[in-house]
Formats: C-alpha cells, sequence, structure tokens
C-alpha cells in the first residue's frame, strides 16, 4: 500500500492502448457489472493492462483505463496504489514473490531469501542487472501448509528449502521447466507421508510427477501479453483441463498450473477472463 | 474422530476431477432442483437448526445472518450474495482448496444461498494472488452456465441465477466484508461505517450479505443430509465440520477436515504428525490465524477446537488456521512479524489503525532485541488497549490482539530479554 516504486518519467511510455484483443475482452468484463457499474471493472483491467505492457502499469495505462470507464483518472491512480499486486515499474522476467510472514518464517523463509540472494544477487526490493530477476518480501500468500512458498510470476512453488529455491533459480536460468506446486513430491495440502483421512478415495497409485503437469515449458510473462486472443468467449472445449483430468483419470494438481505447453496456457488464462456474452439474465442493476 | 462419511470436502486432495463430472460424481447437483424445492423460508430454517456459523473467522449464525434480507423487495433494488474469497489471513489456506479442487460444491451452494436470499445474482471475490485458483473456478462456472445448472432457470429451479468471479489484486484488508464491497465497486479497500449493514445498503447500495467460502460450501450438504446431521457433530453452538490448517512446527503441515470441538492435541498429534521433537516440546500455538491471541503450551495441552472454548481462553478459532511453534522459536519476534503484517495490511483509514500499528511495530522490533524497558511493556500494551475498539473495522483489534497475548503469557520472556540485553551492554561498557 504505498505509492513507492514509481518508474521514473524517462521510463514511462508515452502512449498505451489495449490491443484489440484485451479491449474486447475488457468489454466482457465490464459487461459483468450492472449498466452504469462499470467502475467495478477497474481493477480486472488494470490487470490485463499490466499483463499486456511486460507486468508492470505505466502512468498512461492508468489513464487509458480512466478514459475507457469513464473514471475520474486519479480514482485509478488511487486503485494501482493502493492494491499491492500492481507494480508501477519494471519487474524482472522471474517476479519472486517470496511470503515471510510468521507461518512461513517459521519453516524457513528467511533460507528462501538468502538462496535468492545468492544466486541472482537480489536481496528484497532489487531486480539483477540483467533484469531476469526481481525479489519482493511479501505478506501472506495464502498457501501456510506448504511453507516456505514463494510466487513467481502467476504460479505457487511450496514446501521450499535452500536448494530447492537454489535448483529451481538455476532452472530457470537455463530456460529448464519448473513444476508449480509442492517442490518436495506431496500432493498439496496433504501430509507428506500421506493422507490421515478419505483414504478409500485416495488414488492406489500415483505418478511422481502428475502427468499433467509433466514437460511444462515456463512461460517468460513479457514475451506476450498473458492474455491471449480470446475466441468466442465461450467455453473452450479442445482443450478444457477438466476434461483432460477427466479423461486421464488422474487428479489435476495445483490448480491447474500444469499446462503442457504454452498456447494451453495462454487458453488456461483466457479462462478467467469473464464469460463473454453473457451479461447477465436478470437485471442487477440498482434502479 | 470424524468419520470419512461425514466428511463434506472429499477433494480437498485434489485426487479427482475437479470439473463437473468429478463433482457429480460426489453427489454434487445431484438434487439441486428438490433442494430449491424446499422454499426460501425452509432453507433458512435448516440452515439456522444446522448450527453453521460463519467459517470466516467471526463465527456469526449463517442462517440468521441470511434472515435479515429482506423477504421482498419493496423499491426496486436486487440482492445480492457476495461470496469472500479474498483469503489473506497468515496461518491459513482453506478456502483454497475449495476454490481449486471443488469449485460446484461452491456454486451449487450459492445457488441455494442466493435462493434462500432472494438474489439473483451473486460474485465471488477472490485474492488477485490466487491465479489458478480464479482459472479453475472460472472453467467450473463455464461448465456450469453450459450444463444450465446456472444462468436462466438454473438448474431447472425456476430461478434466475447469474454467478460471477472477480479477482482482487492484493489487500488483506479486502476480506473485511465492507471493505470488499468497496473494492468490488472499482475503489480503495476501505472499510465502510456500520450501519448501514450491509443486508441494509450493500454491493451498489442493495441488500447484500457477504459469507466465506467455506460457510456456503457447505450449504449444499448440511441441506441434502438435513440439519440434524450436521448439528451432531461437535458441541452445542459449535456444530458441524471445519476445515483446519495446521502449519508451523509440526511433522505433517497439513489441511484436514475435522469436527468442530476436536481437542487441538488430537488434531496436530492425528493429522499433522505431532509437534517437531514431540508435544513436550510445543512452545505456543496461534490456533485460528494471526488475529487470534497466541496461547502457551498449558492451555494447547486441553483446550477443545471451537468457538466457544477458544474464547474461555482469550483466544479464538477465527479461521482455524492454527500457527505451531516449539521451543526453538523466538515467540516475541514471531509476534513482532504479525506486527509488520497489520502495519502492511493498514488500510490508512484510521488514525489509530494507520499510526498505531507502524508503532506497535516498531516498538516490538525494540522488544525482539531487548532494546526496552521493563515499563514500556506496559506502555506497549496501553496503546494496544488504544486501538483496539477504535476504528471502523476489526484490523485495529486484530493488530492489538497478538501483542496483547504475548504480554499476557510471556511477559517473563520479554522482561528476560531486555534483563540480557543490559547485561550484556553492561559487560560491554566495563571491558572498555
Amino acid at each position: 500500500m504505498t505509492a513507492a516504486g514509481i518508474a521514473p518519467e524517462a521510463d514511462q511510455p508515452k502512449e498505451f492502448a489495449f490491443t484489440p484483443e484485451n479491449l474486447e475482452r475488457a468489454k466482457r468484463i465490464i459487461a459483468k457489472y450492472p449498466e452504469g457499474r462499470q467502475q467495478s471493472a477497474v481493477i480486472p483491467l488494470l490487470d490485463i493492462a499490466q499483463r499486456q505492457h511486460h507486468n508492470w502499469l505505466p502512468r498512461v495505462a492508468m489513464d487509458y483505463v480512466a478514459d475507457l470507464l469513464e473514471m475520474p483518472r486519479i480514482r485509478v491512480y488511487e486503485v494501482a496504489s493502493f492494491y499491492t499486486m500492481f507494480n508501477k515499474a519494471p519487474v524482472g522476467r522471474h517476479f519472486f514473490q517470496v511470503c515471510t510472514t510468521t507461518p512461513c518464517w517459521l519453516r524457513g523463509s528467511g533460507e528462501v531469501m538468502r538462496a535468492l540472494k545468492d544466486r541472482t544477487g537480489c536481496g528484497n526490493h532489487e531486480t539483477s542487472e540483467d533484469g531476469q530477476f526481481t525479489v519482493l518480501e511479501v505478506e501472506c500468500l495464502g498457501a501456510c501448509v506448504n511453507a516456505p512458498m514463494v510466487q513467481i510470476n502467476d504460479d505457487f512453488y511450496e514446501d521450499l528449502d535452500y536448494d530447492k529455491t537454489v535448483a529451481l533459480i538455476e532452472a530457470l536460468k537455463a530456460g529448464k521447466p519448473t513444476t508449480p506446486g509442492p517442490q518436495n513430491g506431496r500432493t498439496n495440502s496433504e501430509a507428506l507421508s500421506g493422507a490421515t483421512t478419505l483414504l478409500d478415495r485416495k488414488p492406489a497409485h500415483r505418478p511422481a510427477v502428475p502427468s499433467s503437469t509433466a514437460g511444462r515449458q515456463p512461460v517468460p510473462p513479457s514475451a506476450e501479453p498473458a492474455h491471449t486472443p480470446a475466441r468466442s468467449g465461450e467455453v473452450t472445449t479442445d482443450a478444457p483441463p477438466a476434461e483432460d483430468v477427466a479423461a486421464t483419470g488422474k487428479a489435476d494438481v495445483g490448480a491447474h498450473r500444469g499446462d503442457a505447453e504454452p498456447e494451453k496456457k495462454a487458453r488456461t488464462q483466457e479462462k478467467i477472463d469473464p464469460t463473454g456474452g453473457r451479461t447477465g439474465t436478470t437485471d442487477t442493476g440498482e434502479k | 474422530m470424524l468419520r470419512d462419511e461425514d466428511r463434506i470436502f472429499t477433494n480437498l486432495y485434489g485426487w479427482d476431477d475437479w470439473g463437473l463430472d468429478g463433482a457429480r460424481r460426489r453427489g454434487i447437483w445431484s438434487d439441486t432442483k428438490a433442494l430449491v424445492g424446499l422454499g426460501r423460508d425452509k432453507i433458512i430454517e435448516e440452515i439456522k437448526a444446522s448450527g453453521l456459523r460463519g467459517r470466516g473467522g467471526a463465527g456469526f449464525p449463517t442462517g440468521m445472518k441470511w434472515s435479515f434480507m429482506p423477504k421482498e423487495s419493496k423499491d426496486g433494488r436486487p440482492s445480492y450474495l457476495v461470496i469472500n474469497a479474498d483469503e489473506s489471513e497468515p496461518g491459513t489456506c482453506k478456502d483454497r482448496e475449495i476454490l481449486r479442487f471443488d469449485p460446484h460444491r461452491l456454486i451449487e451452494g450459492a445457488l441455494l444461498a442466493s435462493f434462500a436470499m432472494g438474489a439473483h445474482a451473486c460474485y465471488i471475490y477472490i485474492r488477485g494472488e490466487f491465479f489458478g485458483e480464479a482459472s479453475n473456478m472460472q472453467v467450473a462456472i463455464d461448465q456450469a452456465y453450459d450444463a444450465g445448472l446456472l444462468g436462466k432457470n438454473a438448474a431447472g429451479t425456476g430461478w434466475d441465477f447469474d454467478l460471477y468471479l472477480h479477482r482482487g489484486a492484493g489487500a488483506y484488508i479486502c476480506g473485511e466484508e465492507t471493505a470488499l464491497l468497496e473494492s468490488l465497486e472499482g475503489k480503495k479497500g476501505q472499510p465502510r461505517n456500520k450501519p448501514p449493514f450491509p443486508a441494509g445498503a450493500g454491493l451498489y447500495g442493495c441488500p447484500t450479505t457477504v459469507n466465506n467460502v467455506e460457510t456456503i460450501a457447505v450449504v449444499g450438504e448440511i441441506l441434502r443430509r438435513g440439519s440434524g446431521w450436521f448439528a451432531g457433530i461437535g458441541r452445542p453452538k459449535n456444530q458441524g465440520t471445519k476445515l483446519y490448517c495446521i502449519s508451523g512446527h509440526v511433522n505433517q503441515p497439513c489441511n484436514v477436515e475435522e469436527a468442530l470441538g476436536i481437542p487441538m492435541r488430537e488434531l496436530i498429534e492425528r493429522h499433522a504428525g505431532g509437534v517437531r521433537g514431540g508435544w513436550d516440546n510445543l512452545k505456543a500455538v496461534i490456533p485460528g490465524g494471526s488475529s487470534a491471541p497466541i496461547l502457551p503450551k498449558d492451555i494447547c495441552d486441553t483446550v477443545l477446537m471451537d468457538f466457544d472454548a477458544l474464547r474461555e481462553v482469550k483466544s479464538a478459532l477465527g479461521t482455524a488456521g492454527l500457527i505451531v511453534m516449539d521451543k526453538s522459536t523466538d515467540v516475541v519476534y514471531a509476534v513482532a512479524r504479525l506486527s509488520r503484517f497489520y502495519m502492511h495490511e493498514s488500510c490508512g483509514q484510521c488514525t489509530p489503525c494507520r499510526e498505531g500499528t507502524g508503532w506497535l511495530y516498531r516498538v516490538m522490533q525494540r522488544m525482539v532485541t531487548g532494546d526496552a524497558r521493563s515499563d514500556e511493556i506496559d506502555m506497549l500494551l496501553e496503546v494496544t488497549k488504544q486501538i483496539e475498539g477504535h476504528t471502523i473495522c476489526a484490523l485495529g483489534d486484530a493488530a492489538a490482539w497478538p501483542v496483547q497475548a504475548l504480554i499476557r503469557h510471556f511477559r517473563d520472556e520479554m522482561e528476560q530479554r531486555i534483563r540480557d540485553y543490559r547485561d550484556r551492554a553492561y559487560r560491554r561498557e566495563a571491558a572498555e
């Protein structure tokens, strides 16, 4: 909740506009809210703008969103500076947000920070000279039983220690695939030695790396806007992750972050989008 | 121990398909139409009879909360249900599992709850960092629309119902219900004064109920199995099952669904592999997320995990996120780190909280090293009392309670640290 870290004037681009695809996406988001309440869409639209602009939000993008939503610009600046997920200055390609709140600290988040310092040269609030890594200490990310953990761009990497963090950094440096989720071999939030409940529901055999996450390529956030062209806004039927899971009979792990290739990842993210065309069957507007 | 057949969240660990097919296999959507057929009054009666209390921290009776909503709109304003999925309380990671592994349970519950409150639209406000979770949730919503479970005549119930997912962007305070509504309206997440309460004027000035994810997700099973089943678990006024998150110094940190009222020791030893180094190596437990006052071992030995038992020992069930600390823990630092959390997350609206949380953290930092005077402990306590109850929302209280509890239970340790610091300083001086 700080206004600090705003990119200097020299780094601020002169203009910004949504790509046609993102503009369509924005319109579908705005349609989720009642008539005249388009301001509700400000956070999602700033999120799209940030994804379109190398994971940071220049002032012209805030102005653009303000004009699109017919809001006073200051109201958008307020929102952009209030919420911690909006980066007001450039960040590295691999944006490490390290949780250091008490539950993660108890399990060794200090070791995660130390590994980052040793291998990327970055302390808290620092970006490596090559622009590959940014490290930021953040508050609780809500994965406490999988502590310590980091969020790298959109993905959670859990159950870390010094060596596992180093391995993660080296894989990213080498452009090798990484698998989000627990890094110590356990499944999600069950106990490492196995769950104590629901045992009759447990699959008899689990592969060490679930097939749905195997071979995933890391997706550079800045390579292209993560929100890639929306298609019809309808449910895609060619690769909904849920059906993948059903077809293979295997549980999906890690909130289907495990997508086999970037194209699929893009589709996954499209899902976050509001359902286009579904503007509501009922009048939810205030009279 | 709770029997497996009494567990609601049967895909807690993500073993099964979280999509619509898997959800149907687990019994979700099996008889939604019949449940809606009970009628609004009967549903609210059942929820009241089940003893369900809000799972987001405050523990307010859910059925009663629903009954505050207007029976019918006299002025044309629609009613809204808003589901609070802004899970950010340190120590808490239960809603995440519902969002990513059992989203249809939440969607079905949203339909039932909205029908009971006369709402045709519902927003799920999910914290922005939960990217994959939001993705699963949106896929599930799309599946539900395609299957006719949402939209006009949702699930064949005759009720028109729309469900929207709204992602936040990183602010703990948006878990406070009125801050959440402000954020949903596209503003800074700063809490509103109450009254008016959201049931009178909430989202867009319309009657609104804000419920936690877990609260809404259990509604379907309660109606399906009957309020008597749910009320039969746990103790009077503390009924039903609960998702517990056990983190910190245990051998096997995990999430688990258990009965309310399970002894803390049994919970930790049966499901989380016990305290690192054995139960006698336990120092303290924060029983319900960071805002719940810390408890020393002698209380943990016998305390039950429910709303009233924990209130009796001046703590709280909160979100049921247990943060376990063994004897190696610097408990003063552990609480100081929470003070930093509240300083960071204060929205800045009320002076006692904006200034007070920073002040608490700065003094707590000195308490960590011992660079303080003993009477400053009393001053620290006094300042927490001046923050508590003097702010619009409960974040100020939440910042005050951990420090108060630290002083209540670990004052000796704080004073010893101050003495040690002085001894060291004295010896340094003498050496020079």
